[in-house]
């Protein structure tokens, strides 16, 4: 019971950053735009299909593929930003964004099934069935890769907003837009290009997510969106580093309940786990306010 | 104004009687349509997009091919087979629906079950309440024949019995090479896990020791596997009896094996092995050497109405006789089990169709003979143990006619 236990926290801290990755782009949108992006499901899994045609039709490595998939990602959410985000005005823009980004989803999904067909796909390479065994456990290579761009990608983050220019620009949008405006800065241009890196991170996500696990296919979005949703909310939305800390909190927690306990109620406390912490901590572990303050 | 009791009195005849006869073309009676040659509807809801969408597609496949040769040899009864197809997304409700408006609006002849035992059992009721014989290749898990539908009939062998060919070849291995230890991890699925528990207990009570089982706590097929496939090869035990209900749980499971440099000596699963190119082209010809899979059905199979099924197929849609997916076959039979019963019964009466397969009679089809009881099991089927052997897919058990000799050993995975 203690190996299985310490094997569940080590898979479960390596499997938060692969869920990290696909978390911390729909905070950061959240963030600057105050929209909750529903379409980040579909993207993890567009993004692991655009892994997939490079890999498999041009034999690219998976990670050297990031080096097209990210800005291609990128493009395509300053464009989704452009036709579906951007027109939305007035006091219902936040409401009416949930239909907006539903509406992509939807959309992405039709091409998905369109272009790929319902079969499932998978992500190959020697890394995605290989581990190392360390201190008499096997760590997988690809949750290791994974873990490792995590923090790669969130460190990027943070110096972009911490120490540029326009990670400024970012800051001063997400913590006040009319004011920002006042000062001179465009916000427009700032939250479509905040929507694109949101989305080119999630390239990172997408690989890795469907270089894991059994396989994907259009519909597979649908249970992600749910799962990433409750991690920025725990971690606090706009919040870069939560939405990397409640991530490795929640798969860890998920994975001792599947050895402690069940797996039938490992989903049951994972959403529970959620509604705890914000009777006591209502903005999240490092909530909206917290991250302004920085 | 002048009043006319007597017109009031016709009008109110005629549309009372309107009335009764659209009742009556909602029920389960349907008068054989007078006009030579009008299509005669077949409906039919599968999850063409959803977690199913692979089977669901596959199974469109089979019904398409069972129409086309039907219409070919001259329809049903003279009339020409019609389908109308709804999209249920894999989804209980939708399929709920999907069959209410089938019967209720589109007012099929017909109707034929969808695909998987989940959406069986959902739809099970529905079709009942309107009296129609429901005819399905896919639900053969326990929970659709607890239903206790009269007019239910699985074509398909019940799944909880296909894993006993393969549970009696163990144990009839002599005691030096029969498997010490068995783990058997299962998703949550009433189809997945029925043929499991069955074997687990044969096994258990040929002394094969359990060293892992989470029959009572089945994994949701959701969640990420791997660390169940983790948990099951640090056990190490002998054979993986795999509770699973698609390509993606195997293909989690063997990921999971390889990560931690485990094979195990004998690997079968309840369901992905046979989705045929599918599950190849994931796996790989070498990895998929040795993994067995229980079924009703293959490309191979020697059945003179199989061989005429899959030559058609491959006229209709290319590939190759093993490419072909089980579910194209299940929802073949189901087809030809209800032309079956229209033929001989010469009506489209839901209700006689229903006596007629309750009569004891012998219905032969794609996947065998097909007799049912009285929850409508068919308990003449057979039922199959089918293994990957360098890329083909080949029937093992029972060993006898038209076997091949089975490879007792899974060859170490194969990595990169």
């Amino acid at each position: 019971m203690g190996r299985q236990l310490s094997e569940a926290i080590t898979d479960g801290i390596l499997g938060g950053g692969v869920y990290a990755l696909m978390a911390v782009g729909l905070t950061l949108i959240f963030g600057v735009l105050d929209i909750i992006n529903i379409a980040q499901g579909i993207l993890v899994v567009l993004a692991a299909y655009l892994s997939y045609v490079l890999s498999v039709h041009l034999h690219i490595d998976l990670f050297v593929g990031l080096l097209v998939t990210v800005p291609a990602m990128f493009v395509i959410g300053v464009a989704i930003h452009w036709a579906f985000i951007r027109p939305l005005r007035g006091r219902e823009r936040t409401s009416m964004s949930l239909l907006a980004s539903y509406a992509v989803a939807i959309i992405i999904e039709g091409l998905l099934y369109l272009f790929f067909g319902s079969n499932y796909e998978n992500l190959r390479a020697w890394y995605v069935t290989s581990s190392v065994k360390v201190l008499g456990f096997y760590l997988n290579y690809i949750y290791i890769f994974g873990f490792a761009l995590a923090i790669v990608l969130v460190l990027a983050l943070y110096i972009t907003l911490y120490r540029t220019q326009f990670g400024r620009s970012i800051r001063a949008t997400m913590q006040d837009r009319t004011a920002a405006r006042l000062v001179g800065i465009d916000v427009n241009r700032v939250a479509a290009l905040t929507f694109g890196i949101g989305v080119a991170v999630t390239a990172a996500g997408g690989m890795v997510f469907g270089a894991t696990g059994g396989g994907f296919n259009p519909n597979t979005g649908y249970d992600l969106i749910s799962r990433l949703l409750a991690i920025i909310i725990l971690g606090g939305l706009g919040s870069i580093a939560g939405a990397m800390v409640a991530a490795i909190f929640m798969i860890t927690l998920e994975g001792v309940v599947d050895v402690l306990w069940s797996p039938s109620w490992s989903v049951v406390v994972f959403y529970a786990a959620l509604v705890l912490v914000l009777a006591f901590r209502p903005r999240g572990l490092f909530g909206r306010t917290a991250a302004r303050a920085q | 104004m002048r009043r006319h009791p007597a017109r009031f009195l016709i009008l109110t005849a005629v549309t009372a009687v309107s009335a009764v006869a659209a009742a009556a073309c909602g029920s389960g009676t349907t008068a054989v349509s007078s006009g030579a040659g009008k299509p005669v509807t077949v409906g039919i809801s599968l999850p063409l997009t959803g977690d199913f969408s692979a089977d669901g597609i596959a199974c469109e496949k089979g019904f398409e091919l069972w129409a086309s040769d039907v219409n070919n040899s001259g329809g049903l009864l003279g009339h020409p087979v019609k389908l109308i197809i709804r999209n249920d997304n894999s989804s209980e409700t939708t399929v709920k629906k999907d069959y209410t408006t089938l019967i209720g609006t589109d007012h099929v002849n017909f109707v034929l079950g969808p695909f998987s035992s989940l959406l069986t059992h959902a739809a099970g009721p529905t079709v009942a309440h309107y009296g129609y014989s429901f005819v399905e290749g896919s639900g053969g898990a326990p929970s659709v024949y607890d239903l206790k539908e009269h007019n239910l009939f699985g074509v398909s062998a019940p799944v909880v019995d296909q894993m006993v060919p393969f549970a009696n070849w163990v144990t009839s291995l002599p005691a030096s090479q029969r498997p010490k230890t068995a783990a058997y991890p299962m998703v949550d699925d009433p189809f997945a896990d029925p043929p499991v528990v069955t074997a687990q207990a044969k096994l258990q009570n040929a002394g094969v020791q359990t060293v892992y089982s989470n029959a009572k706590n089945p994994i949701n097929p959701s969640k990420n596997l791997a660390p169940f496939a983790k948990a099951v090869a640090t056990l190490h035990p002998d054979a993986v009896v795999l509770g699973s209900v698609d390509v993606p749980t195997v293909l989690a499971f063997i990921r999971g094996f390889q990560q931690a440099n485990y094979t195990p000596k004998i690997l079968i699963a309840a369901s992905g092995p046979d989705q045929g190119l599918e599950f190849l082209n994931h796996v790989g010809s070498a990895n998929a050497t040795g993994i067995m899979v229980p079924d009703g059905w293959y490309g191979g199979f020697q059945n003179a109405e199989s061989h005429v099924m899959v030559q058609n197929y491959i006229a209709k849609f290319g590939g190759t006789a093993s490419g072909i997916n089980a579910d194209v076959a299940e929802s073949y039979s189901a087809g030809q089990v209800l032309a079956d019963a229209v033929i001989a019964t010469r009506s489209f009466d839901n209700a006689r169709i229903i006596a007629y397969l309750h009569s004891g009679v012998t219905v032969q089809s794609v996947q065998g003979p097909a007799k049912f009881n009285a929850i409508g099991e068919n308990s003449v089927a057979d039922s199959f143990i089918f293994q990957w052997q360098s890329g083909r897919f080949l029937q093992v058990l029972p060993a006898g006619t038209g076997s091949s000799g089975i490879l007792a050993t899974k060859q170490p995975w194969l990595t990169g």
